[in-house]
């Protein structure tokens, strides 16, 4: 018989710099169980590696993110970070959700893609333009889902560099002091409460104004807090994820020349493409955002006792050989596609729809690039939630 | 006066939010989202659940057959 293991091991696993999967996840799959983890800050925590696993935790209602910020949650800085409805169980996270939710469906979505088209278009054009090289991070990665997302929620485009670095701060593991954080938020927060007000007084056709009339109509079901709260969780969330994306499913394809030219030579495939990329990359530093058992449950064969958090590595279980035929090799013609790089369950990304035509989009764009390669190391962000090159020097022609 | 719920398995995605939030009325079997129930009580959540479903997956009908949702 095997017996667990009792080891606490210290996380996250990956390192910062580059894409790699830490193989300590292939140790803990193939391992009866669950294994222990413990983050820098925080109680100890399980840690869920396997597809089966993170599925049913992520998608399990006895599972709780509410229950987190009432406990001391795993986390890699000493200070809390807001989680907006990412820290909302239902019924109050589904009031939440289902104010901006509309928005995001595959429906909507996908009467944007001539826009998006265009902007991706118009982008790559300037890049032409100016000549290699340039950094596609700068040029190309970011512009693109901060101008979607800054129409999308009326938020001014040209205060990019403003909330930039606000965002930045929110996201960072870190390079920060628990007063800096704290102080960064109220910028951030004081600087959407003015957009609102601006809004209120002259509405708009975008997200903000909506949100805005819903408050109108029914002050009960969003306080004002929680409408500033959910502008800042769509404005950072929607821009920095796929604005890292990018520049990963680059640096991933240009390792993989002949998947770059299968996608030239037929743009069909770029839909299975991206899924298939969601799936491959890494992009968490590590799992995050624990899930708490509110009572007694069974994962798997372990039992998690009530109180208790478990962290979900997506990344490990996209790799799970006992879900995925050859997980380590990049394939565009799976027939297993479901991913859980937008996560699962009541949380699943509420902006997946508008991330995958986005990264639909900058393939499309990018493949029209001829001989795009590397013109230098990528220099890689390193206190980040989330991994990814902070510069991509590219050159074409 | 009570509801059907319908969820179209090939358009589903699987992103389980619907069984997530409502476990009583939605359950994943396998890679795709089924109904638990054939009939509900009039239900605001629910049709909420219709109007921001991912993939517009799910149908709500009332006791004529009329669409309730998802609506436009
Ligand atoms: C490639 C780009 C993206 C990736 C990889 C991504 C990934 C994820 C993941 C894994 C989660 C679940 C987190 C968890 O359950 O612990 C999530 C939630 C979320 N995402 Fe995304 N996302 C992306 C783009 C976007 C965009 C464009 C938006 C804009 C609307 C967005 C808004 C959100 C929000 C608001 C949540 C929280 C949902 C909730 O708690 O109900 N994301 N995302
Ligand atoms: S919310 Fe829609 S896409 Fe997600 S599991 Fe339910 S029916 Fe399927």
């Amino acid at each position: 018989m095997t017996t667990a293991d009792e080891r606490v091991h210290t996380y996250p696993f990956n390192r910062p710099e580059g894409l790699e999967l830490s193989p300590a996840y292939r140790d803990a799959r193939v391992a009866p169980g669950m294994i222990r983890v413990r983050l820098p800050f925080g109680e100890p925590a399980w840690l869920a590696t396997r597809y089966e696993d993170v599925r049913f935790v992520l998608g399990d209602r006895r599972f709780s993110r509410a229950l987190a910020a009432r406990s001391d949650e795993p986390r890699n800085q000493s200070y809390r970070r807001p989680g907006g409805i990412l820290a909302m169980d239902p019924p109050d996270h589904t009031r939440l959700r289902v104010l901006v939710a509309g928005a995001f469906t595959v429906r909507r979505v996908e009467k944007l893609r001539p826009w998006v088209r265009q902007i991706a278009a118009g982008l790559v054009a300037d890049l032409v333009a100016a000549g290699p090289p340039a950094d596609l991070v700068d040029a190309f990665a970011l512009p693109l889902p901060v101008q979607v997302i800054c129409e999308l929620l009326g938020v001014p485009a040209e205060d990019r560099h403003l909330f930039r670095a606000w965002s930045d701060a929110m996201l960072s593991t870190s390079s920060l002091t628990a007063e800096e954080f704290v102080r960064n938020e109220r910028e951030l927060n004081a600087y959407m409460a003015g957009l609102v007000a601006q809004r209120r007084e002259r509405p708009a056709d975008d997200l903000m104004s909506a949100l805005i009339a819903a408050r109108a109509e029914n002050l009960d079901r969003l306080t004002e807090e929680e409408l500033v709260e959910l502008c800042i969780g769509v404005l950072v969330a929607g821009h920095e994820t796929t604005a890292t994306q990018i520049p990963n499913f680059t640096h991933v394809l240009l390792a993989h020349p002949e998947r770059f030219d299968q996608l030239r030579a037929d743009p069909d495939l770029i839909p299975a493409a991206v899924e298939e990329l969601m799936r491959f990359v890494p992009l968490g530093a590590g799992a995050g955002f624990a899930r708490y058992a509110t009572e007694d449950v069974l994962v798997g064969d372990v039992p998690v006792r009530a109180g208790e958090p478990v962290l979900c590595a997506v990344a490990s279980a996209n790799r799970d050989e006992g879900r995925f035929e050859e997980p380590e090799e990049l394939r565009f013609d799976r027939q297993e596609t479901q991913h859980l790089g937008f996560g699962h369950g009541v949380h699943h990304c509420l902006g997946a729809p508008l991330a995958r035509l986005e990264l639909q989009e900058a393939l499309r764009a990018l493949i029209t690039l001829p001989d795009l390669r590397l013109a230098g190391d990528p220099v890689w962000k390193t206190q980040m939630l989330v991994r990814g090159p902070r510069e991509l020097p590219v050159a074409w022609g | 006066m009570s509801w059907t719920i319908t969820v179209d398995r090939g358009t589903c995605m699987g992103s389980g939010i619907c069984a997530g939030s409502r476990p009583d009325v939605f359950r994943l079997a396998g890679t795709a989202s089924e109904p638990v129930v054939d009939r509900i009580e009039p239900d605001e959540d629910v049709l909420d659940l219709a109007d921001t479903c991912p993939a517009a997956a799910i149908t709500v009908r009332d006791e004529a057959g009329t669409e309730l949702g998802p609506r436009p």
